[in-house]
């Protein structure tokens, strides 16, 4: 566990909760990600605010190296092909299941929805399965 | 207007909950969830924190009742443990475990003007859409009818 950091992830999610609560508060909207990226896709829905929204996110990084804070660059895979599987399963899979880790995982058992228990109970575990198959098994 | 307010101090607050935590970066997600490795709590640490705001900060938003700045508040309405609910989320598991991104922190990355997450979005519309398509195809009810998603 030499990588934890429990302070900067409290502080974070205290952050994440704060933006759900204050969109709902205000908005009386759900700060799910997968729906709000996914109902700009709708025509005819309500996109001013969801739009936004994902302004707002990838805005911070910006707005975090002008402050002099510039975020590190995501570790991505080399496999341009893998990159798209996985894009395509968590685009298809989030709609499906009507949520994500912010919906469902933040959200949901916020409202002590079982469904969303569930989910988050389903897609921890198989992404568990991955990357202890990838890590561990195939790639190990 | 002032609901595309609320949605961009929204966003920009949700971003730097992922940026302080650390769960922008897919490596981190990954290594909490490599149990059987160098493991790394942190996402679950972030997962307690923001619930221990959105639970007492819910049930005071259901308690007052209308929002602020709008007429209604859309909570979601389905219940039901269904099968669309957990073969979706078996195939967003795979696909979270294989690169470490799910939607926030790939929309957020987008501001690193990282080419990789380009793509990955890129993919994960695609895969939004293909849904849509797949779905009108099978559902003999009317998109209106669809009850709030989750999230």
């Amino acid at each position: 566990m030499a990588n934890f950091t429990p302070v900067s992830a409290a502080i974070g999610g205290a952050l994440i909760g704060l933006s759900a609560v204050l969109l709902m508060l205000l908005s009386g909207r759900i700060a799910g990600i997968s729906g709000i990226v996914g109902e700009c896709l709708i025509p005819g829905s309500d996109k001013g605010w969801r739009l936004a929204f994902l302004a707002g996110l990838v805005a911070v990084p910006l707005l975090a190296a002008l402050l002099g804070f510039p975020a590190a660059a995501p570790s991505m895979p080399s496999s341009l092909g893998l990159i798209v599987v996985s894009g395509l399963l968590v685009g298809f899979g989030t709609r499906m299941a009507s949520g994500c880790t912010s919906g469902h995982g933040i959200c949901g058992i916020a409202r002590v929805s079982s469904r969303s228990l569930a989910a988050t109970a389903i897609f921890m575990a198989c992404a568990i399965v991955v990357v202890f198959l990838t890590r561990h098994v195939v790639g190990g | 207007m002032r609901g595309i307010l609320v949605g961009l101090v929204c966003g920009l607050i949700f971003g730097a909950g992922l940026l302080v935590s650390g769960m922008m970066q897919p490596s981190k997600v990954l290594a909490f969830l490599d149990l059987f490795g160098a493991w790394d709590p942190s996402l679950a640490v972030v997962m307690v924190a923001a619930l221990a705001v959105t639970w007492p900060g819910f049930a005071y938003a259901r308690r007052r009742g209308q929002p602020l700045f709008a007429t209604k508040s859309w909570w979601p309405t389905a219940s039901a443990i269904d099968r669309p609910l957990v073969i979706g989320s078996v195939l967003f598991g795979v696909g979270w475990g294989l690169v470490g991104l799910c939607p926030g922190p790939a929309i957020e990355n987008l501001g690193t003007g990282s080419a990789s997450v380009f793509v990955f979005v890129l993919a994960m519309i695609g895969g939004m859409l293909l849904h849509r398509v797949w779905h009108r195809r099978n559902s003999a009810m009317p998109s209106v009818l669809v009850t709030a998603p989750d999230g």
